[in-house]
């Protein structure tokens, strides 16, 4: 037997001591052609000579996402046939190529990779969560290409090769904290939230700011994502009993949750809840029974009251069937192409440094209201909506700020917020 | 057992040499010919299904050879990836620096045990060592206790889930759900350059054909037999005098090492790793490849796993919406018609043409003893 391991550890050793001179060979080869440590960045090959332009959709067709962003996606669409029917951008008409972001982030990175290298797509729109988008950072920075980002999230970022068009948390966690305190006159609360990272920055902001305020938080509890088992977090909510409960919980958690919520006679009455990820699109999804009267915090609901949304709302229907929803992810989506599209004319240019240039004021009278871009940071102004839910699975708004809030991604101007902890 | 290979037939010189031969028109396919027909970009993807294939070689070791369905390689995969990617972080963060993440998520407070990944002699060190390890003492802990089949692949696949669900509640530490991306640089070269990243590639291709080369040694030797013996018929080897815990623990070693090989190259050259690429999905997309391509053969697991990466990456290129179907299908048609995966197709030509002595040797690759 010691033979036996004495050759083993050999021929073992020996190909371990080939992988290492290997390695190191192609290293030092590869680096004396090219040098450079600096971001080289690959040269754009965008094509603008033809009477199109393409742009990219990046959107999870499959996997867990697939529910929600195969929403963005269809609104996505439907800006660009609008944008096309009206003329396209620039007079190019918009040639769309889709990929599926398969709800994996390193498969975001991979897709948009090839959007940028082989399609050689002059903008991309896409993306959910936000490990996706971490993923995607490094690709768009890379290569110096642009990704228009839709969703709500984290905030603690800012990158010149990404639009924020979703809210950060000055748009809609602070005022929401705010809407709880000065209307609902709370003393208390209870934080419930799926175990990643935007409810765990949410916490900490949520948390600073109780500080700062004089409001007690009584709990905070995670779940991992996708779990249904709330028995015992409902229990100690019921117990703890907070003045009210702020929601982080992300998909199918939510219907467990609420579920075991209302069985336990826990009402909006009696212990409001506010959920920053249920929209008009989940709120079926969770059972409009069991939510009714509970409270969101979002940016767009399908009822507001402006004719630019009931067309919006409209032709979604038109094109979607008179069953579906609009909801503020996919409104942010909508209006992201809408933004790109001033941008590349203030700029007169695809080119992404003039794109970048131009950003700054860009605006757009969207279906949630007037939304401006902000040069320095590149999320938008955008007006903060508290919501409630009604017996016909919408939700109504009851509180909205004064005007479109400028967005604030690393909370410079609160001076209670400390960085995010955790 | 002085003379091991008496219980086998002598093999023919083609059997002898082939694997040699193999890999000659691999390391040819590999490092010659793919960097000059392929595009950047589509030798950036060859390369990641690269990572799949190296740690597809060890399963192909383990499950093929030595009969242990190792439903959860994505754990190591993860250890080897997760090691390489704290080390590109603190060599982005500089000198003294720490990661960005943390700088968010942990008010700049970064936990002791990362300090030695600043070193990149460690952190290669600990690729291999660190799931080598962690290996050796669960391999023991369960060949030891006579762990196999069903309740073998259950606990292998419940570490990975777990091993997943610790690494998103420690978003201070481990980047969380989000895991660990935005590098930089490698070792001091940029990423962002694209003679780099066919640098990578390379790095990767070489490592795959050293990854056959030693588990071709590995089949071959007196191991190789014991570990096949064990698999078809473990209490015969017991009564025989030999325990049957050492060869299926060294090829559970090996496979783990590998997987982490696989992981660490995933992640420079994919630039992310986060618990959706180690967690039981992961696991099983694995496994697919695997399966796809022959489990008990050398090549077969390898290419196998460049297979599905490949159809995965064209299919969801050309069905956006609806390319999942068409994976399912593809690998119930190819299991359905080739239960010995792809690889069989060679033997079964071989066969054909008459080779009375090989058809030992295909009965030998094809048709294992489901677990």
């Amino acid at each position: 037997m010691t033979h036996f391991i004495t050759r083993r550890t050999l021929a073992a050793g020996a190909v371990l001591a080939t992988a290492l001179a290997t390695s190191a060979c192609g290293a030092k080869t590869d680096a004396t052609s090219t040098g450079g440590t600096s971001a080289a960045g690959a040269t754009s090959c965008v094509d603008t000579s033809g009477d199109s332009i393409k742009i990219g959709f990046l959107n999870s067709l499959s996997g867990t996402m697939a529910i929600s962003e195969t929403t963005v996606f269809k609104s996505l669409t439907m800006a660009a046939n609008e944008i096309n029917a009206a003329g396209g951008v620039l007079g190019k008409k918009l040639s769309i190529v889709s990929e599926d972001g398969a709800s994996e982030p390193s498969v975001f990175a991979e897709k948009a990779t090839k959007l940028i290298q082989k399609d050689c797509v002059a903008a991309v729109f896409g993306g959910w969560t936000s490990s996706s988008r971490k993923a995607m950072l490094p690709v768009f920075e890379g290569n110096n290409a642009l990704l228009f980002y839709p969703v709500q999230y984290e905030g603690l970022e800012a990158s010149k090769n990404i639009f924020y068009t979703g809210a950060t948390t000055n748009q809609q966690i602070v005022p929401a904290l705010e809407w709880l305190k000065n209307e609902k006159k709370i003393t208390s609360i209870f934080l419930v939230g799926s175990d990643y990272v935007f409810p765990r920055t949410a916490n900490a902001i949520i948390k600073q700011y109780a500080a700062a305020n004089g409001i007690k938080v009584l709990g905070e509890e995670y779940q991992p994502l996708g779990s249904t088992n709330f028995g015992s977090v409902v229990d100690k909510v019921k117990t703890a009993g907070a003045d009210a409960v702020f929601n982080t919980l992300n998909g199918d958690s939510n219907v467990a949750f609420f579920k075991e919520y209302k069985g336990k006679g826990l009402t909006a009455d009696s212990m409001p809840v506010v959920s920053v990820s249920i929209a008009e699109e989940e709120v079926p999804g969770v059972g409009v029974d069991n939510l009714v009267g509970q409270y969101t915090a979002w940016n767009y609901y399908e009822t507001i009251d402006t004719p630019v949304n009931k067309k919006f709302v409209a032709d979604f229907k038109k094109a979607n069937g008179p069953k579906a929803v609009t909801s503020d992810p996919m409104e942010a989506a909508y209006t992201s192409l809408y933004l790109w599209k001033g941008m590349v004319e203030k700029a007169k240019s695809f080119k992404v440094a003039d794109v970048q240039a131009a950003a700054g004021g860009v605006s757009f009278d969207a279906p949630e209201g007037k939304v401006t871009v902000n040069g320095e940071n590149h999320h938008i102004a955008k007006t903060a909506l508290i919501g409630q839910i009604h017996d016909d699975g919408l939700i109504y708004t009851v509180w909205s700020s004064k005007g479109p809030i400028e967005p604030d991604p690393f909370l410079k101007g609160y001076p209670w917020w400390k960085g995010a902890t955790g | 057992m002085t003379s091991p290979r008496t219980s086998f037939a002598e093999p023919t010189r083609f059997a002898k040499a082939g694997p040699w031969i193999g890999l000659a028109v691999l390391a040819v396919a590999l490092l010659v010919i793919a960097p000059l027909a392929l595009s950047p970009f589509r030798l950036g993807l060859l390369a990641k299904y690269l990572c799949y294939a190296i740690a597809a070689v060890g399963i192909g070791l383990a499950w093929g050879r030595g009969g242990m369905l190792v439903l959860g390689q994505g754990m190591y995969f993860g250890l080897g990836g997760y090691a390489m990617a704290m080390h590109l972080k603190l060599a982005d963060a500089g000198p003294n620096g720490i990661p960005d993440f943390m700088l968010l998520y942990a008010d700049g407070q970064m936990p002791l045990w990362w300090e030695p990944f600043r070193s990149p002699l460690v952190t290669l060190a600990a690729i291999v060592l660190v799931p080598g390890l962690l290996a050796t003492i669960l391999g023991l802990a369960i060949f030891k206790r006579r762990i196999k089949g069903a309740y073998f692949a259950i606990l292998s696949q419940a570490l990975t889930a777990a091993f997943a669900l610790l690494l998103i509640g420690q978003v201070k530490t481990t980047g969380g759900y989000n895991g660990l991306n935005n590098f930089r640089g490698f070792f001091g070269y940029s990423l962002y350059d694209p003679a780099n990243k066919k640098m990578l590639y390379l790095i990767a291709a070489g490592v795959l054909l050293l990854s056959l080369a030693l588990v071709a040694h590995l089949q071959r030797s007196r191991f190789g037999e014991l570990l096949i013996a064990t698999r078809d018929a473990e209490e015969r080897v017991r009564f025989l005098g030999q325990d049957p815990a050492f060869p299926k623990l060294l090829a559970y070693v090996v496979a783990a090492v590998l997987a982490a090989v696989g992981g660490a190259l995933y992640v420079p050259i994919v630039g992310i790793i986060s618990p959706d690429d180690v967690g039981v999905v992961a696991s099983i997309g694995l496994i697919a490849g695997v399966a796809l391509g022959g489990r008990a053969s050398l090549f077969g697991p390898a290419l196998g796993a460049i297979a599905v990466g490949y159809a995965e990456s064209t299919l969801s290129e050309r069905f956006a919406g609806s390319w999942t179907y068409f994976q399912g299908a593809l690998f119930i048609v190819v299991l359905l018609l080739l239960p010995g995966g792809l690889s069989s197709v060679l033997a079964k030509a071989r066969e054909a043409a008459g080779g009375r002595r090989l058809r030992r040797v295909h009965a030998e690759a094809g048709e294992v003893a489901a677990v």
